[in-house]
């Protein structure tokens, strides 16, 4: 897909990164430090838009409960941070595991649980396709959503306020644009790791599953396993965003695991162009940004922006990344 | 980066010379608009507006600056909006959240970077007790407080057993907890829902079944509408009396749920009712202006608004001694529409609490009567927790 | 036990309501593959139209020939505007669209109507109670909605099985294709049949005003029961429908009052409280991911 880098794509990619690597100097520059906040939530979606397009755009699993992964990899960190406030041991038995703001523990805990989770989740839902694999996902992502709910010990409805961010080593992720350079780079690190998979024989096997899943499975490939690898992929992706959100707002609450927070996940990646990972990253910006200008002129804002996704939808077949590469962008 | 290091240190200075010449006092209102639940929003920004009108744009005789955002009901889009006021626009008041789960999340987080916090609304417990701030005051409730009005107000009335319920959510149980706190009596039921249930008949069967003196319930917003018709429907209002806090009986709702709601009981520390002079000038103010009734949280909302006015009157608009700004506020010096208003040692209110009965009136609209006073400088149940 | 049967009731009126949604839901996705979020607004649509008229005239069954045009009308709108451009499209495109039209119609009736909610009554004729069950009085009302919906049952029934119409609805069910080149506007039968599925919408919508509460965003909380009801039942299935929406109904309603009574057989009383509420929660879910994970495709799949 990438292969063929013309000169245009280039150019869009190089100043889109450009962009992102010189927003904290410029925000500074005209005393706007709100902008990084603004961004670091951009450059987080993102991330979670990222891999929700590796299932979405790749795999052809269209799932409307990613929430529950980027839901769970908040909540371990939020839960790690109230068991460091609280004093108290997150469990004793098999071994005593105390509350922590280590980001080199939390952070990979994060992953990995809602690795598991997609795992399971995964494992499930992959037996349908098609509506029933929408709303199964949904399914899971709601009894997540009520589960949190009824879990008293953490907040509930109310979550779990956190009092710091996490700890890096050399790192302050307290000070705003050393958090942001670091979600950048993760950022980038997962796009780099989603590029390599997509172009590897994994990726074109996953993508045959999404076009003819029969065939790929007469020609001998175990497509439910790779489909199945590539959701905990995404899951686990989405974890690591919901880690990052947890940080960046220092809040964990039942609300990140709600459906509509699904939908605007989905949002992001069809707008700015599914099966194109680049196309994620323009969403997020596009959704976020335009929610925050579009709200200080009028409270009205969302009569305007339901229109504005439905001409995206009829009109931006490929997004906003392919209007912007001024081609039909090949998703194989 | 150097560069820019210093352009901004020089752009910071300019800012701070132009605030002390003429620049308005920037307040931040962080509320709820959309949603199901956005008129309470509406009203608490409302009624913050009219004390500001009132004073043609000003509070306590220093211009101010208001904003406002929709936090959507929810916490993170509240934060996002808190880090916007606290970083582009330099804002050192904050108030409007509706809903505790907001709350719960800004809150905490402004306080420490030295805003100055009044909340018209959410009054949630750990705020209230373990996590109580010098820069945190609550000019509305404590969560409780209302709950436990009602709570008083059973047990005076004689009722020896009870049905209660709520949602299953933080503030629900709080609810109950409030209530059981002052009723002395039995349970015939203690129910939690699940949040944002519509149909409850499943819950009255159950209720009709347990044969309760009187029925406690604790459902805000729609909820509580759901469940005030179907409790008509199901014929129980004639049998078995309601009691609940003031948040399901304001007059907004009241006209959807019409004749459902005569007769029922709620606990409530203001009513458009109460006599005294800065409340009667509060309410035909705000009917001139918006041409409804006030509900109890555009009260807030102005309560809010005024004790302001009295603090930045007494700093003359000068919010560079935050110690001054606070003690300032702390003082309380304004006629709250409530009547008698002081703060307690965690800077939440010390009031009187009254229940009172939904009334038809004249004209076909559906109303509050003050009753009974309940509670007299009533101290919220956590205030021993705070070690300020 | 009498408990029981009035929590049966329950259970049922609830389904009743939500086969209304889903019969139009699943028709319109039976022949037009097209997933529709924003039936849920339709609904709602009909709540505020009725409430509305309800308000001006004062009579429900003046409310009721409001709102169900209006719905229909509403609904035929948004197919030639917005839908009919979706058939061809993938899922995604879809469930994207529609969540458009979910925002737009929510700020839409917020600017009309204003914040708070409205109000709807129960008719006089309808107000009393009747002791269906010696002991336990039910809501006349509740009864006439489980009537109504059995009408329309009875009606979808006869009209996909017995009408020309429902011969064509039925054939473009199972291939589209087919009976475009037979000469049948599918154009026309598309916008008809969703407004035969708005119509329903609007229905449920206006006979839900006298118990719910009237305001905006109201056609969420039943347009994710709706999906539930026909992923479970297998899409397109108007019998799936109707099964699965007695299901969700009996499970969702009765789930609250049976979960806590039967962790109590071997938990400790308040510990089974608190879990029986939130497993009632997931209750629906939990039944939607099992059922789809034994009959990937429903219950009753409506084409092979």
């Amino acid at each position: 897909m990438l292969k063929l880098l013309t000169q245009r794509r280039l150019l869009v990619l190089s100043s889109g990164l450009l962009i992102l690597l010189l927003l904290p100097v410029v925000a500074l520059a005209i005393g706007d430090p709100y902008l990084v906040t603004l961004f670091t939530r951009i450059v987080i979606f993102a991330l979670a838009a990222v891999s929700l397009d590796l299932i979405v755009g790749f795999g052809g699993m269209v799932s409307l409960g990613h929430t529950a992964f980027f839901g769970m990899g908040a909540y371990v960190v939020g839960i790690f941070a109230f068991h460091l406030q609280d004093g108290s041991p997150f469990a004793s038995w098999p071994f005593v595991l105390d509350g922590s703001d280590n980001a080199l523990l939390v952070w990979p805990s994060a992953i990995l649980l809602s690795g598991l989770m997609a795992a399971v989740i995964g494992a499930l839902s992959l037996r349908t396709t098609g509506m029933q694999f929408i709303m199964i996902t949904l399914a899971f992502a709601q009894m997540l959503y009520y589960f949190f709910i009824s879990l008293e010990v953490y907040g509930g409805d109310d979550g779990i306020s956190m009092w710091s961010r996490s700890q890096l080593p050399t790192l302050n992720l307290g000070n705003d644009t050393q958090f942001y350079y670091l979600c950048l780079t993760l950022l980038l690190l997962f796009l780099f790791f989603s590029w390599r998979l997509v172009e590897s024989r994994f990726g074109r096997v996953i993508r045959g599953a999404r076009e003819n899943n029969l065939r790929m499975h007469s020609l001998g490939f175990p497509t439910y396993r790779y489909q199945l690898v590539c959701f905990i992929i995404a899951g686990a992706g989405a974890g690591l965003a919901g880690a990052l959100m947890a940080n960046q707002s220092e809040f964990v609450s039942p609300n990140l695991l709600h459906w509509t927070q699904s939908g605007e996940i989905l949002i992001m990646v069809l707008l700015g162009g599914m099966g194109t990972l680049f196309g994620p990253i323009l969403g997020a910006a596009v959704l976020l940004l335009m929610e925050e200008i579009l709200a200080a002129y009028t409270e009205h804002w969302l009569v305007f922006l339901g229109p504005f996704l439905i001409l995206v939808v009829l009109f931006a077949k490929h997004g906003l990344y392919g209007l912007l590469v001024g081609q039909e962008v090949n998703r194989d | 980066m150097k560069y820019a290091f210093l352009a901004t240190a020089v752009l910071g200075l300019g800012i701070g010379g132009n605030a002390l010449a003429a620049e308005p006092v920037k307040i931040g209102m962080v509320t709820t608009l959309s949603t199901k639940a956005g008129y309470l929003g509406e009203d608490i920004r409302d009624g913050f507006k009219l004390a500001m009108e009132m004073e043609g744009g000003k509070l306590g005789g220093i211009p101010v600056e208001l904003m406002v955002d929709d936090d959507g009901l929810q916490p993170d889009k509240g934060v996002q909006i808190a880090d916007r006021y606290m970083k582009r626009d330099g804002v050192k008041i904050m108030t409007g959240i509706v809903f505790s789960n907001v709350a719960m999340a800004v809150v905490p987080k402004v306080v420490r970077n030295d805003v100055i916090y009044i909340s018209p609304n959410a009054g949630p417990s750990p705020l209230a007790g373990k996590l109580c701030d010098p820069n945190y005051f609550n000019v509305a409730w404590q969560n409780d407080n209302l709950h436990e009005a009602a709570g008083q107000y059973a047990t005076d009335a004689g009722y020896g057993n009870l049905y209660i319920l709520a949602p299953n959510y933080p503030a629900g149980k709080d609810a109950l907890t409030g209530f059981k706190r002052y009723y002395k009596g039995k349970l015939a039921g203690e129910v939690y829902t699940k949040l944002d249930q519509s149909d409850y008949s499943a819950e009255l069967a159950a209720l009709r079944a347990a044969n309760p003196d009187a029925v406690f319930f604790f459902l805000p917003g729609g909820m509580g509408i759901n469940f005030l018709k179907q409790y008509a429907q199901a014929g129980l209002n004639q049998r078995i009396p309601l009691l609940g806090p003031a948040f399901s009986f304001d007059e907004r709702l009241l006209g959807a749920v019409g004749d459902a709601a005569v007769g029922v009981m709620n606990g409530s520390q203001w009513t458009h009712d109460l006599d005294n002079a800065a409340n009667q000038e509060f309410v035909a103010a705000f009917h001139k202006a918006y041409g409804r009734t006030p509900t109890l949280y555009a009260s807030q909302g102005y309560d809010a608004a005024r004790l302001l006015a009295s603090a930045l009157k007494q700093v003359n608009g000068d919010l560079s001694d935050l110690n001054a700004l606070r003690a300032a506020i702390r003082k309380a010096d304004f006629t709250s529409v409530r009547g008698a208003f002081k703060f307690g040692t965690n800077q939440h209110p010390v009031q009187d609490i009254y229940i009172r009965e939904v009334v038809k009136t004249a004209d076909g609209k559906y109303t509050n009567v003050t009753r009974k006073k309940v509670f007299t400088n009533h101290v919220d149940a956590y205030a021993a927790e705070c070690k300020m | 036990m009498l408990l029981f049967i009035e929590q049966l009731l329950n259970g049922l009126q609830l389904g009743v309501m939500l086969f209304l949604l889903s019969a139009g839901l699943t028709l319109v996705f039976g022949i037009m593959r097209v997933i529709n979020l924003a039936h849920g607004s339709l609904y709602m649509v009909g709540a505020y139209i009725a409430a509305t008229a309800f308000q001006y005239t004062g009579s429900f069954l003046l409310a009721l020939m409001a709102a169900l045009p209006v719905a229909a009308v509403v609904g035929m709108i948004v197919e030639m505007v917005v839908l009919r451009r979706l058939y061809e499209r993938d899922h995604l495109d879809q469930v994207l669209a529609t969540f458009g039209l979910i925002l737009f119609f929510n700020e839409l009736t917020r600017i009309i109507w204003g914040r708070q909610p409205l109000f709807m009554d129960v008719p006089k004729w309808l107000s009393s109670t009747v002791e269906i069950i010696p002991g336990a009085p039910y809501p006349s009302y509740r009864l006439a909605i489980i009537l109504v919906g059995m009408l329309v049952a009875v009606f979808l029934y006869l009209l996909l099985t017995r009408t020309r119409l429902g011969m064509q609805i039925r054939a473009g069910a199972s291939n589209r294709e087919m009976v475009a080149a037979l000469g049948v506007n599918i154009n026309l039968l598309n916008t008809l049949v969703f407004g035969l599925g708005a119509l329903l919408a609007g229905l449920a919508g206006a006979m839900a005003g006298p118990i719910l509460a009237v305001e905006s965003g109201m056609g969420e909380s039943i347009l994710i029961l709706t999906f539930v009801v026909i992923v479970i039942g297998g899409i397109g299935s108007i019998r799936g429908a109707l099964i699965g929406a007695l299901l969700v109904g009996l499970v969702e309603t009765l789930g609250g009052y049976l979960l806590p009574e039967l962790l109590r057989l071997f938990l400790p009383p308040a510990m089974a409280d608190g879990a029986g509420a939130s497993l009632a929660s997931m209750a629906v879910y939990i039944l939607m991911a099992a059922v789809l994970i034994w009959r990937p495709r429903g219950l009753f799949p409506a084409h092979g």
